[in-house]
């Protein structure tokens, strides 16, 4: 740990307060999003607790029929917004990271396999990923969604719909794992301390894993960090386009899909809390993924 | 005496660090005359380069000159601004970097590049500059200068290339040239051509040349004024003759004495004993425990048959258009039980190659090896694993033959863990002591490579590579990538190691003094092919080809040893 703290990264951490910030800010919201229940005014996924008559109750103005007021207003359902972007922000968190980890793992994979193994392992699999990138990720992401959707039966679709995002954008994402992987993988291949692995006679799979593993990991993690920002707005935008969470589920997206149609009837709120939710947080992590870049990479100092 | 061209008068860089003010150079002085080459002489981060740099205004912020004066013709530089200093550099100061790849344009001919630079700084009409240029390669010898006027830099070899950017110093026609190891990136042979001609043009142009380098042999052969630096001081300077002739700091007296001889044998190499880094060696313990019961019966304990290895240079999906480069023809040699065995040739001559296969890292393409009576060439990997326990190698980087992210503990202990040859308890006590063998302190059981310099981190090499009690050691190349001082210590380990342990070495390098202090044989690669084998003395001596004699003659020499000398280096 007091290596961790005397290291030229914590150091480059501690001078630049824009990675100061954003992390504060990141921090913030992952924990607001975990510890929604407890900080949340209502529970918006529990239809006993709505009032109709609530609904569209500006913010901090008392309803015109109950005189409850809400701090952030209320949507047509008489749903707390203030409570639903927590709730939402737990989803939409939940589906970015498990995405990126899902992306992560399948890229780390196949491009240690592809750099290391090399010959016709590696030609399928990088035309493979060639191919996936000549498709907007947002497509394949709606394409294994609806396969997907259509493969599940109808009654436990709501349920599922989480766990069908994750997989869209996990995989829909790998390849740019894969081939940073790769490249790196080739590099740290051709270093001496691999083959004085290989010549001890370990075997390839031990030192993919246990040399050149940990020497590629620092543009992953880089990568990871952007690729969050971007899973959170890519679970935003099918959620908006209608084919992400459900509605009785809303991420930052569905609500945002929800507010748009009151946009212009004056109930300006119920769009944009959530979308302003979304983008600090797309933001933050954003900033710190471009930071943490810089600060890993060498040749920038 | 004529006036100098350019005088540093105690001039002092500081780099502001996390952790304090580091000064990389500290109250330098020196001047430099018209015609004259100054060496300037020193290990890694002595500050040789720092110096140069700070002289032409390319220090990288934060470094800055803090004190001292740099006088240029009798104007003061130092205080510069960007324009004016950018205005000196490439014009009155002109540079030979070290790697000429990289400090021409690959985009352009070498014609273009002169004719731009000669129009920049002279201001002639486009065929007067090209007319001088094509002269400038002539005088750098070039030769068929009017074609090679129009080619690119990739046409050329390392040593033309590097002659192509002498000549473009030349363009401006400097007072000054700074020269920072203008030929360490070149073999041996192109060395001596490119040294004789900066020291001619020197003489001819009566233009000043600051030579870094850490290589005493370029300093006797080249320079008439040395200046030795030592962790960013000058500890001495003089004329060459002096400095080498008679030193009087002990530093520069144990650098001098830490170069190897070719002329005589000795049996450990002198070591820098300056500055107290000399760190024991406690070989004797290490032998002690030590498994020699596997002599091989025959005295023979490797056999290399017609070996052969070929890379494709252009592939192609049918075979018959596929082109081959063939990096080792047809090569035989044998190693006996407990010699060390050497291979020396110029860079590509296919030594590495040989290392490698014999190592098992590459697949043989032709020929047989055999190790201890047994062919090892077409093993399955699993019958070539009791080989690999026999078998270990020394790389030459030290800083690419450690894996980063592994604490040294687990470096050297991951061969032993991998053959299962102790049980898990014992592991970690035999690293300690294999560590504490090569002379490490106990504390670096923890620590990760990073934090050990190069000859430290050669030594984790080592004790990684005695790890599994090897019969046979391959060392491509151990020292080449460290100083001299250093060179020495990390060599008497080897020494001390086959001698106690009776290991059978592969010695490569193409460092032929070392190679006389090593070996018990050597074999001459040129080309992929083995020209020669011979006992070490005899080589030295009687060379039998003339490619063997040709690398004897262009070797630096120190200086020629009287037979009183001799004797004294013998005790």
């Amino acid at each position: 740990m007091t290596r961790f703290f005397d290291s030229d990264v914590f150091y480059a951490f501690r001078t630049s307060p824009v990675a100061i910030c954003s992390l504060v800010v990141t921090v913030l919201l992952v924990l607001s999003a975990v510890f929604a229940p407890l900080i949340a005014t209502t529970n918006p996924f529990d239809p006993a607790s709505l009032n109709l008559m609530n609904g569209f109750t500006p913010p901090m103005e008392p309803n015109a029929f109950t005189g409850e007021r809400f701090w952030l207003g209320t949507d047509d359902q008489g749903r707390d917004v203030y409570s639903t972007i927590l709730y939402g922000l737990r989803i939409s968190l939940f589906v970015g990271i498990s995405a990126v980890l899902l992306a992560m793992v399948i890229g780390i994979f196949l491009g240690l396999l592809s750099g290391y193994v090399g010959g016709w392992t590696e030609t399928i699999i990088m035309r493979a990923a060639d191919v996936q990138l000549t498709f907007p990720s947002i497509l394949v992401a709606m394409l294994i969604f609806g396969v997907a959707k259509g493969v599940t039966p109808v009654e436990y679709r709501d349920q599922m719909a989480i766990w069908v995002l994750i997989l869209a954008i996990g995989l829909s994402d790998w390849v740019q794992f894969a081939r940073v992987v790769r490249g790196a993988t080739l590099v740290e291949k051709s270093k001496d301390y691999v083959a004085a692995a290989r010549l001890i006679g370990r075997s390839p799979l031990a030192i993919m894993i246990r040399h050149i593993l940990p020497n590629v990991l620092s543009p992953v993690l880089v990568i990871a960090t952007i690729s969050l920002a971007l899973a959170i707005i890519a679970e935003a935008t099918l959620s908006f386009l209608g084919v992400g969470a459900p509605a009785t589920q809303p991420s930052l997206g569905t609500l945002i899909r929800i507010g748009q149609g009151f946009l212009f009837s004056g109930e300006w709120w119920i769009l944009a809390f959530p979308a302003c939710t979304l983008l600090v947080l797309a933001l933050a992590v954003n900033l710190l993924g471009d930071w943490l870049r810089d600060a890993l990479n060498p040749r920038l100092r | 005496m004529t006036k100098p061209v350019l005088s540093i008068v105690n001039l002092t860089v500081e780099i502001p660090t996390r952790r304090g003010i580091f000064k990389p150079v500290e109250g330098v002085s020196y001047d430099i005359r018209p015609g004259e080459i100054r060496g300037v002489v020193g290990e890694s981060g002595a500050g040789k380069s720092m110096t140069g740099n700070a002289v032409i205004g390319l220090l990288d912020p934060p470094a800055r000159i803090t004190e001292g004066e740099v006088w240029l013709n009798g104007r003061r530089i130092d205080q510069l601004d960007a324009e004016g200093k950018r205005r000196i550099r490439g014009g009155e100061i002109a540079m030979i970097f070290q790697d000429p790849l990289t400090s021409l344009n690959p985009l352009f001919t070498v014609g273009e590049q002169l004719v731009e630079t000669i129009q920049l700084h002279l201001g002639l009409s486009a065929t007067e500059a090209q007319k001088r240029a094509i002269a400038l390669l002539d005088r750098v010898r070039i030769p068929n200068a009017k074609e090679r006027f129009h080619q690119y830099p990739h046409q050329f070899s390392g040593g033309m290339r590097q002659r192509v950017v002498i000549a473009l110093a030349l363009c401006s026609e400097p007072s000054v040239i700074v020269a920072d190891e203008p030929t360490t990136a070149l073999d041996v042979s192109i060395q001596a051509q490119v040294l004789d001609l900066i020291k001619e043009l020197a003489r001819e142009r009566q233009v000043g040349v600051i030579l870094v380098t850490h290589d005493m042999g370029v300093i006797a052969d080249t320079t008439d004024q040395v200046t030795v630096m030592y962790e960013g001081r000058v500890v001495e300077q003089g004329t060459t003759s002096q400095i080498l002739g008679a030193p009087t700091h002990a530093y520069t007296k144990s650098l001098i004495a830490a170069v190897p001889r070719p002329q005589v044998k000795l049996r450990r190499f002198p070591q820098v004993s300056y500055g107290g880094r000399d760190t024991a060696f406690k070989i004797e313990d290490l032998a002690r425990n030590w498994d020699r019961s596997t002599t091989s019966k025959s005295g023979t304990l490797l056999e290399v048959k017609g070996l052969t290895k070929r890379f494709l240079e252009k592939g192609a999906i049918l075979p018959s258009h596929r082109r081959y480069f063939t990096a080792v023809d047809d090569v035989s040699f044998d190693i006996k039980d407990g010699e060390v065995f050497g291979l020396v040739g110029e860079s590509g001559s296919g030594k590495s190659t040989v290392a490698r296969m014999l190592a098992t890292l590459y697949p043989v393409d032709g020929g047989t090896v055999t190790f201890d009576g047994q062919e090892i060439t077409g093993m399955t990997a699993k019958q070539l694993s009791a080989y690999r326990k026999q078998i270990q190698m020394i790389f030459q980087d030290p800083f690419s033959s450690l894996n980063p992210r592994m604490s040294v503990g687990d470096i050297v202990a991951e061969p032993l863990a991998h053959h299962k040859l102790l049980s898990r308890s014992e592991v970690g006590p035999r690293v300690r002591e294999l560590l504490d063998r090569v002379g490490l302190a106990p504390d670096a059981y923890r620590k990760y490579p990073h934090e050990f310099s190069g000859g430290q981190r050669q030594r984790i090499s080592i004790a990684r590579a005695l790890a599994t009690q090897p019969r046979f050691l391959i060392c491509d190349e151990p020292t080449s990538a460290l100083d001299v001082s250093i060179q020495a210590q990390i060599l008497n380990i080897l020494k001390d190691l086959q001698e106690h342990l009776g290991l059978t070495m592969l010695f490569i390098s193409h460092d032929l003094p070392v190679v006389r202090q090593m070996c018990d044989r050597v074999g001459v690669m040129r080309q992929g092919k083995l020209v020669e084998v011979q006992e070490t003395s005899a080589l030295f001596e009687r060379p039998q080809s003339s490619y063997t004699r040709e690398l004897l003659d262009l070797m630096p020499r120190l200086e020629q040893l009287s037979e009183k000398e001799i004797a004294d280096l013998r005790t």
